[in-house]
Order: C-alpha cells, then structure tokens, then sequence
C-alpha cells in the first residue's frame, strides 16, 4: 500500500460545518419541566481528509453532539438551534426529508460505534450482516456484492474466512475490525468513530487504531474521532476539540494542543497523563462534571477551574481564535477573548423563537 | 522469615467445557507461584490482555474460586481450609475486593449508603444504626467523600468516579489488610482515573493497606506500582520490581506490550501508520483470528 503524507493531499474545502449546534434533551413529567442542555452552541467544521477528535469526560455531550450531526435524533433529544452542513448534501442536513437523509447514511456517512458486540448481529453471520448493512447501498448484484466485499476485506488484511463466523466466534480486536470494514465498505465522505478501541486491550488497541488511520488515508475520508482517552488523540487525530458541559472549549491542531494547551481544563488533562518512566505525582480534578440540567452560570467550568476570575462567573467566554487554527473559550487565557454575544441571555432568546 | 501477607503456591485453575463429546480443557491459571511480603505494604500489580487469566487469579485470591491444583495461603492460613460462616467472615475481614464497573456492581434499586452501613453492620463492632454511620462516614471521608454527598442516592445519581470511590470506602470500612480492585479504572473517565490511582497511593502510605491491582494500563501500573507480574494466557511470563520491569522488560511478550503502550506526547499526524509491519506480526501471533477453540474467561 502506498501511504501519501495525509497533510500533502490535505485541502481546505469543509466537510463538516456546524453552526451554533444546540441539542437538548426536554423531558415534560407531571407538569414540570426538564431541559438538558447537552450540546449548547458548538460551531466547527471538518476539513477535507482529517481526522477531528473530539475529547472530553462523559456526560460532556460527545454522544449527543454525534447524534447531531448524524441526524439521529429522538424525543426527548431536540435539535434546538442550529445548522449542520455536509459538502455532499446541498442544503442542510435538517432541511432534507427524512428518506433522502436514510439514503445518504452509509454511502456518504458511516458510523463505527462503541461495543462491536452490541453492532454486529449475533445470530446472523458477518457476511449477511454486510449485506444487511450495504447491500441497498452499493446498487451491486449478489454476485458483484459479494466479490467487492471480499476484495474490500484483501484491502484491510482480513481473512476472508471471517464472513462465515458469527460474532461470538471472533476476538473482541477482530470484531471491531469487521465493524471498521463495515463502515468503510462503501467509502463514505465522513465517517464518524464514537470510542472504537475503548473496550480493547492496549496490544489490539494499537492494530485497530492502526487500521482506522490507514483506511482513512486510503479512501480519503474526513472522520469525527470521539474518545475520552487523549492519548489516543495524540496518537490518531489531526485537529483536536476538547468539550466541556456541552461546550467546545478549545480546538487546535493536536500538536498544538499538546504543547501549548491555553484552556486550564485542557492542561490539567494533559498534565495528568501517567507516563512510563515518569513518577512524579500528579493530580486529580476536584469536583465532578456539572449537571447539565443546571449548569452553572458563565463559563461552565468556573466551579473547578484553579484560574477563575470574577468575569467567568457572569459572562461565557466565546471560542476566540488566539493563534493560528487554535481556538479557546478562556477569559484567562488572553484578553482577546470577549464574552460570548450568544450568552445566557441571547440563548433564552433562541429558546423563544424556536418556540 | 515472616509469614508473608498473600503467598500462592503452584496455583492452577482448569476450566473443562463440552459434554461426552469433544470436551476441552481451558487453563485458565496456569503454575502460578508469588507472594506479597507482610512487612511493608505494596502495591502489587497484575497485568495482562483479556483472556490472560488476571480475573480468575483475583478470583481465588478473593477465595470466590477454588484453584485446581495449589494453593493459596493468607498470613499462613490456607484458603481451602476456611470452612463455615464465621471463618468465612475473618477473611472477608481481612480481604476486600473493587470490581471493575461500578454500575454493575450496586445493585441500580438500592440506595448505595446501604451498602455502606451493611457492611459496617456485618464486619465490625458498630451495633447500633448511628455508629453504622459514622463508620460508613469515616470510611467516605478517607476517599474524599461525605455521608452528606451519598446519603440516600441512588447509584445512578452518582458520577461512575464517585461511585467507584464509594466502593472503595465499602471495602475499606471493615479495616482490610488487603484490597483486591480488579480493573478498578477502566470504566472510570481519563480525568478521574488518576483521582483512583492517586487514593491507592493515599490507602498504601496512610492506611497501610496492600492492595493487588488489577489492570492493563501499564502507564498507571508504573505510576503506582511497587511490584508487578505479567501474565499471558494464564502464565506468569514476567515479574519484578515495577520500575526495572517496566523499564526494561526482558521477555518477548512484555516487551510487545510496551511497545503498544500509546506515547501521550503526540508525533503529528498518521504515527501509526509506519507501524503496520510490527501490527501485522502481532495481530499474527498473540491475537487468533478466529478464536472459537480458545473460550474466553471472564
């Protein structure tokens, strides 16, 4: 396989773009009223042959936010407010009627997902589980299709054999990797990878990882890499977003991120990273996550946060662009960052309108 | 010499499946042989991939499973002799276990102070409902918690962090000399997870408590280890002082592991990629592709 260097065939055209992207969760029992603000105005986009990673602590809105953006809503989620946008769809993803966007899943935007066991059929054997994921997708006959899986298997060094096993009868490390060829199959634009190596083992963690960067360079796919696990980001990702309580907190090239993390949630999550070869103590976040039912006023992250000031307890810091593709929402961390116009008060006013 | 705290003699665990036809015999634990000195307490890691046997052994060190073959001495008592409700409960005394997923393990219908208080019901002196709590408060308080915070909570209504920490402060309230926490992070997010591997550190220093750890994180065994074995379909391939071990580890597969062990500091894009050579041979060796002849134990 020939490995072209993903930035040289890198352009900038946007795959993705979302525009204060709010997703809540409303929920009406006995007359009051419950809203769960699990994503609440992320703006980003994916460029062209990237690999975005998404990090964050559970219950930061990572789940709800891919939902999102792969139109997979239901009651009690809600789209609130917002746009979403794919290159390969002319308008946006919400104003297409619901029997196009089932047209697009799978041939333009393909998911792989957390427990393989839990994705894969267990009383159907992986060939007919392809079929029953591709099949209407790939306007092949039986015979083509068939062929064209096996020839796709050959491509991400698969054993051929494994399209007669059931999912019991396959490793945990060769089920995610079946879950990988089934998202690929049909070379999607996007794919989206909500923890794909969580539950694995660091040896097998490696190989899919491994594989998910190599196909993705191969088909010249943007992806949306969600995990909590940074080292991983570090390993895989090109650009990096790091959520908190619903909000992007910070994005920047990975690199970048890493070595110069201006969010003080994205340096103590850094800082506390356990190496080989490195003892020192390290510590801990104190507190726990917000509820996002009420989460606090201004900058969500005051609570915890060893740097806040006055401002981050009134107002919410907008996500500023402080150095070259490396945004942040820290009053902290320059003076540039100004408060968000889309603050508490505007959000209630979005509330009303789309009411 | 000192009786040791844990001592496992030649400890086997055979597994057999099948009925008259084809039966198999799976070797969970295979010839397994350590002990944990009682003079100072440790920090005594297990390592290993899934299917390597590391629950099975946790298992019978938790007396939960009989080895097959070998034995398994605490401060000299042999485990296959407790016999009866009220040796049964010396050891569980003394021993305590962590399970790997909080969530599954209180029970989702029952308040999770309950646990607290029953425990101090059936393995200490509290008599009486308010000496209950304050043990169960004083258990909370040396893993950063409050009975305010957890009394009368469901564990759904509790972060998977808090929760395991209030597992911790169950298994700490009958006064354990060791603790046995299988996988205790894994389930447990990136930025809480050093707040659990920080209390082992806390339970080790201040409380004097040896505490087996379970896990395949090497980057926290080393963080937090002071002795560490590796284990590879149920067989010891490798063990030693934490550090040197993990330094320099000498057999093969060790030296797999570490090499798959993800560097936190990012290289720019595509690092992996050049790896799909050393990826192939490993996904050829340790990792059958089709594993139908090698049931997995859990």
């Amino acid at each position: 396989m020939v490995h072209i260097p993903a930035s040289s065939v890198r352009d900038s055209s946007h795959v993705l773009e979302t525009h204060d992207l709010r997703a809540y969760y409303r929920m009406k029992y006995f007359g009051i009223d419950r809203e769960v603000r699990a994503v609440d105005g992320i703006s980003m986009h994916v460029r062209k042959n990237e690999i975005y990673g998404i990090a964050g602590e559970s219950s930061c809105g990572k789940t709800t936010f891919i939902k999102a953006i792969a139109a997979a809503i239901r009651p009690p989620l809600e789209i609130v407010a917002g746009h979403v946008k794919y290159s390969f769809i002319k308008d946006g993803l919400y104003e297409l009627p619901a029997a196009e966007r089932s047209a697009i899943r799978w041939r333009h935007l393909s998911y792989i997902l957390q427990g393989s066991m839990n994705v894969l059929n267990p009383v159907r054997r992986i060939h007919k589980t392809f079929e029953d994921f591709a099949f209407r997708h790939m306007h092949l006959g039986r015979a083509e299709f068939d062929l064209e899986v096996k020839r796709h298997l050959e491509r991400l060094r698969l054993p051929a054999e494994i399209l007669h096993a059931y999912p019991h009868e396959l490793s945990g490390g060769m089920r995610q990797r079946v879950c990988i060829a089934l998202a690929t199959l049909c070379k999607p634009e996007f794919i989206i990878a909500d923890e794909p190596t969580t539950a694995l083992d660091v040896v097998v963690q490696k190989d899919v990882l491994a594989m998910i960067r190599e196909t993705q360079t191969e088909f010249g796919s943007s992806m949306i890499f969600v995990t909590h696990d940074l080292t991983v980001h570090a390993n895989v990702t090109d650009r990096l977003g790091i959520m908190y309580a619903g909000r992007l907190v910070e994005e920047g090239r990975t690199a970048d991120v890493f070595s110069n993390p201006m969010h003080p949630y994205t340096a103590h999550l850094i800082a506390s990273l356990p190496k080989i070869g490195d003892t020192q103590p390290r510590s801990a976040l104190s507190g726990s996550p917000p509820n996002l039912a009420d989460p606090p006023k201004g900058c969500r992250f005051h609570p915890r946060c060893p740097l806040a000031m006055e401002i981050c307890r009134h107002e919410n810091p907008a996500l500023t662009m402080l150095a070259e593709d490396h945004r942040v929402a820290c009053f902290a961390a320059s003076t540039k960052v100004q408060p968000s116009k889309d603050g508490e008060q505007g959000e209630m006013k979005t509330l009303e309108v789309v009411r | 010499m000192t009786t040791p705290l844990l001592g496992l003699d030649k400890v086997s665990k055979l597994y057999k499946r099948g009925g008259l036809l084809g039966r198999e015999e799976f070797r969970a634990v295979d010839d397994v042989t350590f002990h944990i000195d009682n003079n100072e307490p440790q920090v005594f890691t297990i390592i290993g991939e899934s299917g390597s046997g590391k629950t099975t052994l946790a298992r019978m060190i938790l007396n939960m499973v009989r080895p097959t073959a070998g034995t398994i001495f605490f401060k000299g008592q042999d485990l296959a002799s407790i016999r009866g409700g009220g040796a049964r409960r010396r050891f569980m005394k003394e021993v305590q276990p962590i399970f790997q997923n909080p969530f599954e393990a209180f029970n989702p219908l029952k308040r999770v102070d309950r646990y607290l208080f029953m425990t101090a019901k059936n393995f200490t002196d509290a008599r009486s409902s308010a000496q209950h709590e304050a043990a169960a408060d004083a258990a909370l308080n040396k893993v950063g918690l409050s009975l305010g915070e957890v009394r009368g909570r469901f564990p759904h209504e509790l972060s998977g962090g808090q929760l395991q920490r209030v597992a911790i402060a169950r298994a700490l309230i009958p006064g354990p000399s060791m603790i046995v926490a299988d996988e205790p992070v894994s389930m447990v997010d990136a930025s809480l997870r050093m707040s659990i591997v920080n209390l082992f550190r806390t339970l080790r220093d201040d409380l004097k408590v040896s505490i087996i750890y379970i896990t395949h994180d090497l980057a926290t065994a080393y963080y937090v280890s002071d002795r560490i074995i590796i284990m590879r379909k149920g067989e010891v391939v490798e063990s030693g002082p934490a550090r040197t071990v993990l330094e320099n580890p000498q057999h093969s597969y060790s030296q797999l592991l570490k090499s798959a062990v993800l560097s936190p500091d990012p290289h720019g894009h595509g690092v992996l990629i050049g790896d799909s050579a050393a990826s192939q041979q490993a996904r050829a060796s340790p990792h059958p592709h089709v594993s139908s002849s090698e049931p997995q134990v859990r």
